[in-house]
C-alpha cells in the first residue's frame, strides 16, 4: 500500500471519511477512473493510500508508475454520508477491515487536530502483522483512542492482541456496549462490513447508528 | 482534454460487441459487487408489505402472499453503478411498476421509493411506468438474496443503479421531485448513466 500525497492548486477542502476520484488518461485518449477514500485529515494535504491489486488498471499505476512531480486529474471530494466531524460526538466505534482503515484514519487524525475528545475505539482486522498499516501513528497512544488489532492469517511471535476474522464474540468484548449510544464506522471489504454491521446491529446498535463503506473487490481496480 | 497521464498504457476495454453497452466511464465486471449505506435490514416475509402512499394514506397495499400473486416477469438487464462498475444481461424476476401504479389509481408527476432501513430514492413518474421498472424478488434464478436487496428491490435499469433501491417497501406519490438519499448526500437528481449524470451539477 502506497500513500501519495496530492497537491491540487484548488482543493476546497474535504471532510474526514470522504472520498476522490482519479482520472488517468492514455495517450489513445483511453480512461479509467477509480475511488479512493482520502487518508489525510482536514486541513491537511491531500492523501490517498492505494493497495495495488495485481490484476488492477490503475492501482499497479498509481502505486509502481507514478513519480514525485507527475500530474494526476482528480475529482472530488466525494461523499456525504460516511463522514464524521466532531460536532456528530461519539463515543466512536471505528472497524477496519484491510484498507477500510484509510478513511478512519482520516477520521482519527481530524479527531485529534480538532482535540475532540469523543472516546474512541478502533478495532483493525488484518491479514498479518505486514499487512497493517499506519502502523507506527496508531501505535501512539492518544487520549480517549483505544486500539485494538485482530490478525487473522497469521500471527507474529508472542502476539497478545486478538486473532481470527471479526464475528459477534469478538465485537461484544472490544465495542462500545449499545447502552453508551455509540456511533460506529464500518469500512473494508462486502464480507467484513456485511458481518460487522449485522454483529452490531445484534448487540443492540439502533441501524441507523451504524454507517458502512464497503470496498468493491470486484477486480476492476 | 484530460493531460495524458505519463506511462499509463489501458490493459482492458470491453469486446467490441459490448462497447455500446457499457455507458461512458464505466467498466464491466462479473462480480456483483454491494454498495450500500447501512447494515443489511431483514423482514420477514410475514410482515413484509409493499405500499403506494400519497399524502399520508395509503392507497393500496399488498402482502408478500398477495404480492407473489401478481403476474410476474422475467427481465434481462445491464446494470450500471454510479462507482463505475457495470454488469451486463443480469436476470432478474418482478412485478412490472406498471401492473402496481395501474391497481392504486394514480395522478403524480414522481415518486419517492421508500425501504427498510431508512433509505428513499426520487423518481420522476415517466421513468417507472412504461416498462422501464419493476419490483424484482429474484436474481439469477433464485430468490433475491438479502446482501442485493432482498427479499425485493426497485428495479430501474436505465438509471444508475442506485435509483434502484433496495430492500423497497413502497411509492410514495409526490407533487415535486425531491431529493432522496444519495441525492441529498450530493449524487444526480436523475442520474442517467448514458449522460454521466453521477454527481449534483454534471
Amino acid at each position: 500500500m502506497v500513500t501519495i500525497e496530492l497537491g491540487p492548486p484548488h482543493w476546497a477542502g474535504h471532510r474526514a471519511g470522504q472520498h476522490l476520484e482519479v482520472r488517468l488518461t492514455a495517450e489513445d485518449g483511453y480512461t479509467a477512473e477509480r475511488e479512493y477514500s482520502i487518508a489525510s485529515a482536514p486541513g491537511e494535504p491531500v492523501a490517498i493510500t492505494v493497495e495495488r491489486l495485481d490484476d488492477g488498471e490503475v492501482s499497479p499505476y498509481l502505486t509502481r508508475e507514478l513519480r514525485a512531480g507527475d500530474e494526476l486529474e482528480l475529482r472530488g471530494p466525494v461523499g456525504g454520508y460516511f463522514v464524521w466531524e466532531p460536532g456528530d460526538g461519539g463515543p466512536l466505534m471505528l472497524l477496519a477491515g484491510g484498507s477500510g482503515i484509510v478513511p478512519l484514519r482520516s477520521i482519527l487524525r481530524h479527531r485529534l487536530r480538532t482535540g475532540s475528545d469523543v472516546p474512541t475505539r478502533l478495532l483493525y482486522s488484518s491479514r498479518s502483522w505486514q499487512d497493517v498499516i499506519y502502523r507506527d501513528e496508531l501505535g501512539q497512544h492518544h487520549d480517549g483512542v483505544q486500539v485494538s488489532y485482530t490478525l487473522t492469517r497469521s500471527q507474529p511471535a508472542g502476539w497478545t492482541d486478538h486473532t481470527g476474522r471479526i464475528d459477534s464474540a469478538l465485537l461484544a468484548e472490544v465495542a462500545w456496549p449499545a447502552e453508551a449510544n455509540p456511533l460506529a464506522y464500518i469500512c473494508g471489504p462486502t464480507s467484513f462490513v456485511e458481518t460487522a454491521a449485522a454483529a452490531l446491529v445484534g448487540l443492540g446498535y439502533p441501524p441507523e447508528r451504524v454507517r458502512t463503506e464497503r470496498f468493491g473487490g470486484t477486480g476492476g481496480h | 482534454m484530460s493531460p495524458v497521464s505519463r506511462g499509463f498504457r489501458h490493459l482492458r476495454r470491453a469486446s467490441d460487441e459490448d462497447a455500446d453497452r457499457v455507458p461512458p466511464g464505466q467498466y464491466v465486471t462479473d462480480g456483483f459487487p454491494v454498495l450500500s449505506a447501512g447494515p443489511t435490514p431483514h423482514t420477514p416475509l410475514g410482515k413484509w408489505t409493499f405500499s403506494i402512499t400519497q399524502a399520508g394514506q395509503t392507497r393500496k397495499s399488498w402482502t408478500w402472499q398477495e404480492f407473489q400473486a401478481l403476474p410476474a416477469e422475467t427481465i434481462t438487464a445491464d446494470i450500471h453503478c454510479v462507482t463505475r462498475w457495470s454488469k451486463l444481461g443480469t436476470q432478474w424476476r418482478g412485478v412490472p411498476v406498471d401492473t402496481l401504479l395501474d391497481q392504486a389509481e394514480y395522478d403524480a408527476p414522481y415518486v419517492m421509493a421508500f425501504c427498510d432501513g431508512g433509505y428513499t430514492t426520487n423518481l420522476p413518474i415517466a421513468d417507472v411506468t412504461g416498462g422501464q421498472a419493476w419490483v424484482a424478488f429474484g436474481y439469477d434464478g433464485g430468490p433475491l438474496e438479502a446482501e442485493h436487496g432482498g427479499p425485493a428491490r426497485l428495479l430501474v435499469p436505465h438509471l444508475y443503479f442506485w435509483k434502484s433501491a433496495k430492500w423497497v417497501r413502497g411509492l410514495d406519490l409526490r407533487g415535486t421531485d425531491e431529493p432522496g438519499f444519495w441525492e441529498r448526500y450530493g449524487y444526480h437528481i436523475y442520474g442517467d448513466p448514458w449522460r454521466e449524470q453521477r454527481y449534483a451539477g454534471d
